[in-house]
């Protein structure tokens, strides 16, 4: 699903800044994937170029066995609303429209007709248990529920890969494991999913952990999760 | 561009900010509500204007004949002389590119004593001889009967044409004139018609309406003057030029006169086509202005809501993160951003044309829209083509006060959406 082959971006500054030396990495379909590491270790800029929000120097990004270069700006928009799906830290839900009106949003950018795009993210937003906060604004939801709603805007367009920046950053433990938990639901229902967290803890809920350090990729540890107790080990 | 879900984005994003969306809206109802004032305003003076000039011909020449001031072929200077009816017919023959020539003989009133009577009610008016052409230049409206025609000048009848205030003041309203009698510095003639000027700003040797109108050829035997006359007007036919008509007439003249080619003082030449130039291009000084100004007010309008937006972009640079994160295409965003300034431009012009409008229909209504001779100010209205042209001029400033917004929206990456801050 994802094919990164000695992915390389320097930052031009003042002072140029290699952040990232050379990428090779696999995510096949339906993995779920951490990327590990402290902060500098170029996982923020790994998760940007994955996502398509930023370009890389050298090497090859397939995605969904497609070359993923040097792309204008509205095949980039095209290839993020349609294949990928993005979970911020912060939700970043546009607070002056619905939950519902934000789940839609992508499909109004695929140019789908309202009603149908109310529908489907009706239906998203019934199955994260949100169905009663259809109407509310962002303002008026707590974290969990925010977070809920954006899983469920990155879900709508039914993407290849969901991509989560410390999708519980912002979180308590309880409602970070209420988070990680429906995470590892949707991955169980085939959707590949990288996510990019310092925590240990989350990312031993995932299979493949990614240790990033210096712009390197140090080693990649396979895990088993369900031999976790995730309730007790999450923070 | 404007379907429901898009007009529902974009109203999203004004409606959020109430205040600030409508300040900013000020500023470009403001401008075309100024515009729109200052137009109607403009048209109404110049109306006021007009109608102080209507009905006299604009491309007429006023000549009177004055003493010699060059001693010529024997003569002295300061010789007294006077155009004739043959030298009427000379220019007509002879000069091509004079539509009509009208010779007039118009005897003052003077010592203001009362001269013209019908019974014993009597006023004082000057009396004019003319001939049927002369209402095709300085033209008048007949209230009653006719104007002066040519079987009166061949038979130098006994008739006359009464100006307006004449009939009123000896005669009077209640009393049909036609056939009556009246009589003027001692002789009776029958009355024929009742007229009234156009206006009363521009007139040749007073206001037609305080005159009585008889046949020139009748004047001319009451006054024992032979076939001469005053002075006498023509008017230019389309496509000559007025001053080089002047100048064949004027040499014409001089000819037939025994007066110098070089003398310029034996006229006086009045000429109401450089007057009437004058006052066009007064009107299109006055227009030129108006929209300057308009365009101005409107302009600072729309550098308010460009400057607006542009704050507005600069805090909404998450939100347009994430809307590009999401899928949205550069084109989206800059229709967006465009939409938004268009859709609040033309809000607020439309209430600014509308409100103008309909202020200055109240101020019509007061102003009025018959002429009078008072009134300098008349039917201040914009024509339909001026309110189109201002609707065009808001859309325009709509799309301007959105580039630079847009150019800059266009600018945040969706990257910037993800930048924990």
């Amino acid at each position: 699903m994802i094919k990164l082959e000695n992915i390389n971006k320097t930052y031009f500054g003042a002072q140029p800044l290699h952040v990232l030396k050379g990428i090779n990495l696999d995510v096949t379909e339906g993995e779920l994937v951490s990327i590990m590491g402290a902060s500098g270790s170029g996982k923020s800029t790994l998760l940007n170029i994955l996502g398509i929000l930023d370009n890389y120097d050298e090497g090859d990004y397939y995605l969904a066995g497609k070359l993923v270069k040097n792309l204008s700006e509205n095949q980039a928009a095209e290839f993020r609303n349609k294949l990928i799906g993005f979970i911020f830290q912060s939700f970043n839900l546009i607070p002056f429209k619905t939950a519902l009106e934000n789940v839609a949003l992508p499909l109004f950018y695929q140019g789908v007709n309202r009603k149908k795009r109310n529908t489907m993210a009706m239906e998203y937003l019934e199955r994260f248990g949100l169905k009663d906060w259809a109407e509310h604004y962002p303002n008026e939801l707590s974290g969990g529920q925010k977070q809920r709603v954006s899983i469920a805007r990155a879900l709508v367009t039914s993407p290849k890969i969901i991509l989560a920046d410390e999708p519980t950053g912002a979180l308590d433990s309880k409602t970070s494991a209420e988070v990680m938990q429906i995470l590892r639901e949707v991955n169980a229902t085939g959707i590949t999913m990288v996510i990019v967290t310092h925590e240990r803890g989350i990312a031993n809920l995932t299979r493949k952990i990614v240790h990033l350090k210096d712009g390197i990729i140090e080693s990649i540890e396979e895990n088993d999760p369900d031999k976790m107790d995730f309730t007790k080990e999450i923070k | 561009m404007f379907d429901i879900d898009n007009i529902n984005e974009i109203w999203q994003t004004i409606a959020r900010n109430k205040t600030r969306s409508l300040l900013t809206a000020f500023g470009v109802f403001w401008g075309i509500f100024i515009l729109v004032i200052l137009l109607a305003c403009g048209n109404g003076f110049d109306n006021g204007l007009r109608s102080q000039i209507e009905g006299f011909a604009t491309n007429s020449t006023f000549l009177i004949t004055t003493p010699t001031t060059e001693a010529y072929k024997g003569y002295q200077k300061g010789r007294n002389w006077d155009v004739n009816m043959s030298d009427i017919e000379a220019i007509e023959k002879k000069i091509k590119g004079v539509d009509k020539v009208s010779p007039i003989f118009s005897q003052w009133t003077y010592n203001g004593e009362n001269n013209v009577f019908y019974g014993t009610k009597g006023g004082n008016f000057s009396l004019k001889g003319v001939i049927p052409n002369y209402n095709e230049i300085d033209r008048c409206k007949v209230l009653y009967g006719r104007f002066i025609n040519e079987t009166d000048i061949v038979e130098a009848r006994k008739v006359c044409v009464l100006g307006k205030k004449a009939y009123e003041d000896i005669i009077g309203t209640d009393k049909n004139p036609l056939g009556l009698m009246i009589k003027a510095n001692g002789i009776y003639y029958h009355v024929v018609g009742v007229i009234e000027a156009y206006n009363n700003k521009v007139s040749i040797s007073g206001s037609i309406n305080e005159t009585i109108i008889l046949p020139l050829t009748t004047m001319q035997i009451a006054y024992n003057t032979g076939d001469k006359f005053d002075f006498f007007m023509f008017t230019t036919a389309r496509g000559y030029n007025t001053k080089d008509l002047q100048t064949e007439v004027k040499n014409l003249l001089r000819e037939r006169h025994d007066i110098s080619p070089t003398d310029e003082g034996a006229f006086v030449c009045f000429d109401f086509e450089e007057m009437f130039t004058m006052f066009e291009y007064l009107f299109l000084g006055i227009k030129i202005l108006i929209w300057i100004v308009g365009i101005g007010t409107l302009l600072s309008g729309v550098v308010g809501v460009s400057n607006i937006m542009l704050v507005t972009i600069k805090e909404r640079t998450r939100e347009i993160g994430v809307r590009r994160a999401l899928g949205a295409k550069p084109s989206i965003i800059i229709r967006q951003v465009m939409a938004e300034s268009l859709l609040l431009t033309i809000l607020a012009g439309i209430v600014g044309l509308v409100l103008g409008v309909a202020i200055m229909a109240v101020v019509s209504g007061f102003v009025g829209n018959t002429p009078s001779d008072d009134v300098m100010f008349l039917d201040p209205q914009i024509g339909f083509g001026a309110a189109i042209a201002a609707s065009i001029i808001v859309m325009l400033s709509g799309l301007l006060a959105g580039v630079l917004p847009a150019i800059r929206a266009i600018q945040i990456k969706a990257i910037d959406a993800i930048r924990e801050e």
